[in-house]
């Protein structure tokens, strides 16, 4: 954005949990909506939360990451108590992107491999099952929004989607949601939830301009695009499709 | 197999027919491990017996980053003591690869030559190889996410040193500052524990992974109560010094080493080399220790100091955020001209999420000259999002190098790289160049 021009408006942006689930990469989501929300003309605001921190006021957009088993412990509480809050704005059309480790908890519960069951705070019609299989490497998924999406996955809990939501995409190469059903991530009013690292973001702006886009219009009525250049991101497609997996 | 089940009978000559095999492999230009898995399979006593009736035993270093020039820092501090040391030098960090070293140094009946082994051993490797060879020492450095795509979790990996420090039967040396790795000590109870530990100082240049987006002053993760005393401190690091403090006393030492990681690590081998010199008649002497520190040059490919076209290229070997960042601080960018390749090999990592994790800022003022190597789009991506300028970018290591020494001539110049992209560019520049190894 030149600096001399206005600002079209701010738009903020609130990272769940950047202290305990932010393993592979996910601030990298982050920064580039930041970046991104600046290179269309407006101004970006960044919020972190973290467990005990008062709940942000007037949250445009969320964005959360993946974490060790031992993250997920540390905020399995404090989520629980953001449920009501989360959920709200879930059916208020706030754009979110969950990716792995939050994808999870934003589902119905976790099963571990020994049985125990971790509650989810439901907002997605999702539940998962660790496995004893660890998921990894490089993924391509054909979407029907957002075209090609590339990304790394490194799971080992599979998620079944229920009747509530769709599938993000399908799996040409990869893994996705679970060793059967050849799908991966999923889609539920403006929330986009995935298990792909890289991270999602940067090499998929179309999903990040989604968010941005969806944030402007619910918060000021409509959205008016700048011109970000994506040069080294259709480049940067373009080699990690060809990458193996 | 009804072949090997015979041969498994003749115990007596699995050293002569290793080494046989040792030979024709090597005849053929085949790999190093061969030989090893002949005598794995033959005679799988062959290297506990060998190893652990050495007078020192096995001592095992491992952790995610700096194992190669940890575990040659140790040798030379070793050997300046007169020890004979056994060691994996072939960067065969798995059990065959030991098996394999270990036919090379034998004689015909299987005999060392040697008062110690150091054996630098991969975490997931060491932990089979710890089972069958209990180690009198181990020192374990530190658990970064370095290895995530292939273990799945630092947690893990961490798992993975602490049944280490279990097989271990005399010493165990953890790094104090790594609270993964600190933790371990609460684990064990029939071993001698020491740490080697950081001045509070440098605390700041050295983020664990916690850390790393943790808000200023936020607790740190649960690991010990109160920091334990460590036998050796690293105190101070300056342009080519070190102050170490130990015995209660603080000394300051030369370095050829860079990077205040690698001398973290020096910290690390003097705690080690003390624990298997100390006490008794076999004390260690310190001034020659000092010395021995004092001359030891970066393992072969993990960072070093070349000359180009008379002026200095260094090559800053990255592999995982905290490398990089660590990389980034050690190395400050003024007045050189930089590189950057990163490579997605196998003994990369897959997985190019941890680029996000790095902070690039550091770079702005100068900008990268280049950006090369398997995945450069990824990089020169992320460094669009840090408003890094970004001057040429070309998957081929082989033409990016040429044109980064093209125009960066009569400048000092860096490349930060990945494992495989380090050997690639080495293997380039003694195409292009005389290269003469400073450090
Ligand atoms: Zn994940």
């Amino acid at each position: 954005m030149d600096p001399a021009q206005e600002s079209k408006g701010t738009i903020r942006v609130v990272q769940l949990y950047p202290r305990d689930m932010n393993i592979y990469g996910d601030w990298g989501n982050a920064l580039v909506l930041q970046q991104r929300i600046r290179w269309h003309g407006y101004t970006p605001e960044l919020l972190e939360y973290n467990v005990g921190d008062p709940f942000p006021e007037d949250v445009d957009i969320i964005v959360g990451g993946g974490g060790q088993d031992s993250g997920q412990l540390v905020i399995q509480d404090d989520l629980q108590a953001r449920a009501g809050a989360l959920k709200d704005l879930a059916e208020d059309g706030a754009p979110m992107l969950v990716i792995c480790g939050l994808y999870q908890l934003f589902g119905r519960f976790f099963k571990t491999r020994t049985g125990a069951v971790i509650p989810g705070i439901g907002v997605l019609d999702v539940e998962t099952h660790g496995t004893d299989e660890r998921l990894i490497g490089n993924v391509k998924v054909a979407t029907p929004e957002f075209g090609e999406v590339l990304g790394y996955e490194n799971h080992s809990g599979q998620t079944t989607l229920g009747n509530g939501v769709r599938p993000l995409g399908t799996v040409p190469k990869g893994t996705g949601n679970n060793s059967s059903d050849g799908h991966e991530g999923a889609r539920y009013r403006n929330i986009v939830a995935s298990y792909l690292h890289g991270s999602l973001l940067p090499k998929n702006p179309a999903i990040a301009d989604f968010l941005i886009r969806t944030a402007a219009e619910r918060k000021f009525g409509s959205f008016d695009p700048g011109q970000p250049n994506d040069r080294f991101a259709d480049l940067a497609r373009e080699h990690a499709a060809r990458r193996p997996r | 197999m009804p072949l090997l089940g015979y041969i498994r009978i003749m115990l007596y000559f699995s050293v002569p027919l290793g080494k046989l095999v040792r030979r024709v492999s090597r005849l053929r230009g085949g790999g190093s491990a061969l030989p090893g898995l002949v005598v794995e399979k033959i005679d799988p006593g062959f290297m506990r017996r060998t190893l652990t009736t050495l007078p020192h035993g096995v001592a095992v270093v491992s952790g995610t980053n700096g194992k190669t020039t940890t575990t040659k820092m140790v040798v030379e501090l070793l050997e300046s003591q007169g020890l004979k040391v056994f060691t994996n030098r072939t960067g065969s960090n798995f059990t065959r690869g030991v098996a394999a070293a270990l036919l090379g140094e034998v004689d015909w009946r299987g005999r060392l030559d040697a008062d110690v082994a150091v054996l630098e051993l991969d975490e997931a490797h060491a932990v089979h190889f710890v089972n069958s060879v209990p180690p009198r020492y181990c020192l374990l450095l530190n658990v970064l996410r370095d290895q995530l795509d292939r273990f799945g979790e630092i947690d893990k990996t961490a798992q993975l040193l602490q049944h280490i420090a279990a097989k271990t039967t005399g010493t165990v040396v953890l790094n104090r500052e790594d609270p993964r790795v600190a933790r371990i000590a609460t684990t064990l109870t029939g071993q001698d524990v020491k740490y080697f530990g950081l001045d509070d100082s440098l605390l700041g240049t050295f983020p664990n992974d916690d850390d790393m987006r943790a808000a200023p002053g936020s607790p740190a993760p649960a690991g010990l109560p109160e920091k334990p005393a460590a036998d050796v401190v690293l105190r101070k690091v300056g342009a080519d010094t070190a102050d170490f403090e130990y015995d209660g006393v603080t000394v300051t030492t030369g370095m050829k080493l860079r990077g205040v990681y690698n001398i973290f690590n020096a910290a690390a081998a003097l705690t080690l080399a003390r624990s298997i010199c100390g006490g008794g008649a076999a004390t260690a002497d310190h001034d020659t220790l000092l010395a021995a520190l004092a001359q030891v040059a970066p393992a072969f490919g993990r960072g070093e100091s070349l000359t180009v076209d008379g002026q200095p290229l260094d090559l800053v070997l990255v592999k995982n955020p905290s490398g990089f960042r660590l990389g980034l601080k050690s190395f400050p960018a003024g007045g050189y001209a930089t590189m950057i390749a990163i490579n997605d090999n196998y003994a990369d990592g897959r997985d190019m999420s941890w680029l996000w994790d790095v902070e690039f800022e550091s770079l702005r003022e100068g900008g990268v000259d280049q950006v090369t190597g398997s995945r450069a789009y990824d990089m020169a991506l992320r460094l669009q999002y840090d408003e890094v300028r970004v001057g040429g970018v070309e998957t081929e290591i082989a033409p990016a190098l040429a044109a980064f020494i093209r125009e960066a001539q009569g400048k000092p110049k860096r490349i930060f790289c990945t494992y495989t992209a380090m050997l690639a560019i080495r293997r380039e520049l003694s195409k292009i160049t005389t290269v003469e190894v400073v450090s």
